[in-house]
């Protein structure tokens, strides 16, 4: 199936690459996550004997670490739903966004709600334990599929040849290969691509693609080109970006259309999650972005580019690691977005801090320097994640306008308008503010996790990163950092491994990984990594590439914890930098609210504000998305309720963004 | 003795002791993994006895968090599940339910019976295990195809 150059393929891990159709589903590459050490242990069995490679992994965060230290080093990834570390949700949308991979679901839990949560999501499958062996043959089904329709959108996208022309080869090599192996499953895409690849046959020559002609090699989000193409589309505006204009605008040689396409996909997904929570917030940070734009133009950019980058792979560029580290400070409050769904999360101190301080650093406008991010970022000792905390005050989120003292303070001034956070912080109290910006605190707590989130880290500095310039729709905070965010924060609950958190990548992970309770689960993975300290996060950060990346991500989810992040109030230093994300999301799944709280926590300035913001946050409860203060039980079920809703966001004016009206 | 090995193996299904999903993991074991069963089921006793403590110390608290009960009740029920335990799968449905409609005496009493089926379990399988490995591991504990 896989194209022979093709690295990416299932057989691309073995020597032969190729076609060998024969054992093609041999030696597929496949990452097994789940806390639970039997189910662990019984699918690598059988997985081996589908003749996979199996690689365990016990934590989330070691997985995400694994996955961008290895970009192309695997075919497809299965995760628990319930894990303590981080919700398995919140899992698979980062490896959507930052690796493109396919991830399957799985859980003991049958209901249909999860269920669909796992399509909304994005997963490819959904597996109810126990899992029988029958059930994993096939999985290589999935990765076909999607690569095919990879290619496929490329083709698909406009219509311009050239962009497509090495698509075309590509593409009919796939198909070749894909229909000497795939089973009936795939002859749909097969028929369809054939038709295609007859249109197209004549537009060979283009040498745009070459890099991705013959074989689609997977592209490296980076924190810079995530920033690229986040300015592109901002410029462009998120609803009206097209991948061929943000292409044109980013002008990256060897970027193809389809690279860009998937990625806005991935990208508006991300920003709907958001945004979700804070749709009625949109106007608000309307007004609000407007003014502050400036000011936080560089903050969100910032976070957002981290967060992307983060995602993107460890690649991180010194300042993304800043950045990350700054991200990572703020977030570590962040509380575990995993966490609040499950009550097992240990009381970590997750919100240690530093999440606040994060943020803040991007303000500062890309340079989160470490200076910069410790400055804002609170001890720690304020975050306190108390699952039980409802960071009901919008104030803390807010508030960060002022309080930041570092770049975004913008987004303070705006808190006032949306209550962002408080409500929805009830669990991550890190809302520190910058949520208030956007008023798109809508926050769906969902999540919650009591434990570890620092609901966002209102820090406007922080958070204008990633939420402005993100999305040029006000209500869009950078839903990418918010994924982040609730990695960090949910690492962050676990020790605070904030650093964690900006390295998504690396080793930081391995700072979530930390948590003693959680090492003896290590036995898999072993938890030299972790070292985290949540204080170091900075250093955490600098010390991997990959941290940049996590920053990046942080970035991305931060917006998005933002406006989810009603709920993470936990850390309750949100400085109210209500992040209002862009009103996108606020439903956003539980997971963005993880993330969001995380995020936004760091603003380490945040957090010092968010003190004080709580009181203050005085956001106009006109949108307050965060909901009161979600305890962690409101959380869920608020958040599962909403999982019901098809579209999530239906309450919430999205700007735009759905996934199908992706202009190609 | 492999006689004797087979019928109590049986007699573990006949009860309910055991599910279909034991025999799915007998079936990967192999030559080159002739304890597989027996090391997962090792595992998964190693493991609940783990969660258990957790829900014993979170019992005693008195506290009655029905969520993180419930959370830890999922994994362990996830765990049951997958290595056949369906009594004591049964048992933590049980209690999932009492959590949810925040009844602790319910809990309390489940997870009682909880306990003592699982460590039915936990006897019967060794002495099969034992019993097994005396008689020859691959020829016991391969279910014939």
């Amino acid at each position: 199936m896989v194209n022979p150059g093709h690295g990416r393929g299932p057989d691309s891990g073995t020597a032969a690459g190729g076609s060998n159709s024969d054992p093609f589903p041999a030696n597929l590459r496949v990452l097994v996550v789940d806390d639970d050490p039997t189910c662990l242990m019984i699918l690598e069995r059988m997985l081996m004997t589908c003749l996979y490679r199996v690689t365990k992994c016990n934590r989330a965060e070691i997985a995400l670490s694994l996955l961008r230290k290895n970009k192309n080093g695997f075919d497809i990834v299965i995760s628990d739903v319930h894990m303590p570390d981080m919700d398995g949700f919140k899992l698979l949308e980062h490896v959507g966004l930052e690796m493109d991979l396919p991830v399957i679901m799985m859980s003991a839990d049958d209901s249909k709600s999860v269920v669909l949560k796992g399509v909304t999501h994005g997963a490819v499958d959904y597996l109810i334990k126990p899992v029988r062996i029958e059930a994993l043959k096939n999985i290589w089904q999935h990765v076909v599929r999607k690569k095919r329709n990879e290619w496929n959108v490329s083709e698909h996208s406009g219509g311009s040849i050239e962009d497509t022309g090495g698509d075309r080869d590509r593409q009919q090599q796939h198909r070749e290969d894909a229909d000497n192996n795939s089973s009936s499953v795939n002859e749909g895409n097969g028929r369809s691509s054939r038709k295609r690849k007859e249109e197209e046959v004549d537009d060979q020559g283009d040498d745009k693609e070459d890099s991705s002609s013959l074989k689609k090699p997977r592209v490296v989000w980076s924190v810079e080109l995530h920033q690229q193409f986040v300015a592109a589309v901002n410029q462009l505006g998120v609803d009206k970006a097209v991948p061929k204009k943000i292409l044109e605008m980013m002008n990256v040689p060897g970027l193809t259309r389809e690279n860009v396409a998937s990625h806005l996909q991935k990208y508006r997904i991300y920003l709907r999650r958001l945004g979700g929570v804070s749709q009625h917030q949109g106007n608000m940070n309307h007004s609000f972005m407007t003014g502050q734009d400036q000011s936080f133009g560089p903050l969100s950019s910032l976070n957002g580019f981290d967060l992307q980058s983060l995602a993107v792979t460890g690649q991180l560029p010194p300042q993304s690691l800043a950045q990350l580290q700054a991200a990572g400070l703020g977030r570590p409050t962040l509380a575990k977005p995993g966490m609040s769904v499950s009550p097992l999360v240990d009381q970590r101190s997750i919100f240690n801090f530093e999440n606040p301080k994060i943020r803040f650093g991007d303000g500062h406008g890309q340079t989160m320097n470490n200076g910069n991010l410790l400055h804002g970022v609170p001890t720690g000792s304020h975050m306190r994640v108390r699952p039980g905390q409802n960071v009901q005050s919008s104030g803390m989120m807010l508030p960060v306008a002022d309080q930041l003292p570092r770049g975004g303070p913008s987004m303070l001034p705006s808190l006032g308008q949306q209550p962002i956070l408080s409500s929805s912080v009830s669990r991550r109290s890190d809302l520190t503010g910058a949520l208030a910006v956007r008023n798109s605190i809508p926050e769906t707590n969902s999540r919650v996790l009591p434990t570890t989130h620092s609901v966002f880290n209102n820090f406007p500095a922080d958070l204008p990163r990633s939420s402005f310039p993100l999305a040029s729709a006000p209500g869009i905070s950078v839903p990418v950092s918010v994924s982040y965010q609730e990695e960090v924060n949910s690492s962050d609950a676990k020790g605070g491994s904030s650093a964690a958190t900006a390295g998504f990548g690396n080793p930081s992970y391995d700072i979530f990984n930390d948590f003693p309770q959680h090492q003896q689960h290590n036995k898999n993975i072993s938890n030299k990594l972790n070292d985290w300290d949540l204080r170091n996060m900075g250093l955490v950060f600098s010390s991997n590439q990959d941290a940049a990346t996590a920053t990046a991500t942080a970035a991305f989810s931060t917006s998005e914890a933002y406006s989810s992040s009603s709920t993470q109030r936990k850390r309750r230093e949100t400085d109210a930098t209500v992040v209002g994300e862009h009103g996108q999301n606020l439903q956003s799944p539980s997971r963005n609210l993880y993330h969001l709280n995380h995020v936004f926590m760091d603003g380490g300035s945040v957090r010092v504000k968010s003190e004080r913001v709580a009181e203050t946050v005085t956001c106009p409860p006109a949108n307050t998305l965060f909901h009161e203060q979600y305890n962690q039980e409101d959380l869920m079920s608020a958040f599962l309720k909403q999982e019901g809703i098809p579209s999530v966001d239906n309450e919430f004016e999205f700007d735009g963004y759905s996934i199908d009206n992706i202009q190609v | 003795m492999q006689r004797q090995v087979a019928l109590i193996k049986q007699s573990l299904f006949d009860q309910g002791y055991l599910d279909e999903q034991f025999m799915e993991l007998e079936e990967l074991q192999d030559d080159a993994n002739p304890n597989f069963v027996e090391e997962v089921s090792a595992l998964y006793f190693k493991d609940s006895a783990r969660l258990i403590n957790n829900i014993d110390q979170a019992l005693e608290r008195g506290t009655f968090d029905f969520n993180r009960l419930d959370s830890y009740m999922h994994q362990f029920k996830g765990s049951s599940t997958s290595i056949g335990a369906s009594k004591v799968k049964a048992e933590c449905t049980t209690f999932r339910e009492y959590c949810r409609a925040g009844n602790a005496e319910g809990c309390l009493r489940t997870f009682q019976q909880l306990k003592k089926e699982h460590s039915t379990l936990r006897k019967k399988l060794e002495h099969y295990f034992q019993l097994a490995r005396q008689a020859g591991p691959k020829e016991t504990a391969r279910r014939p195809k």
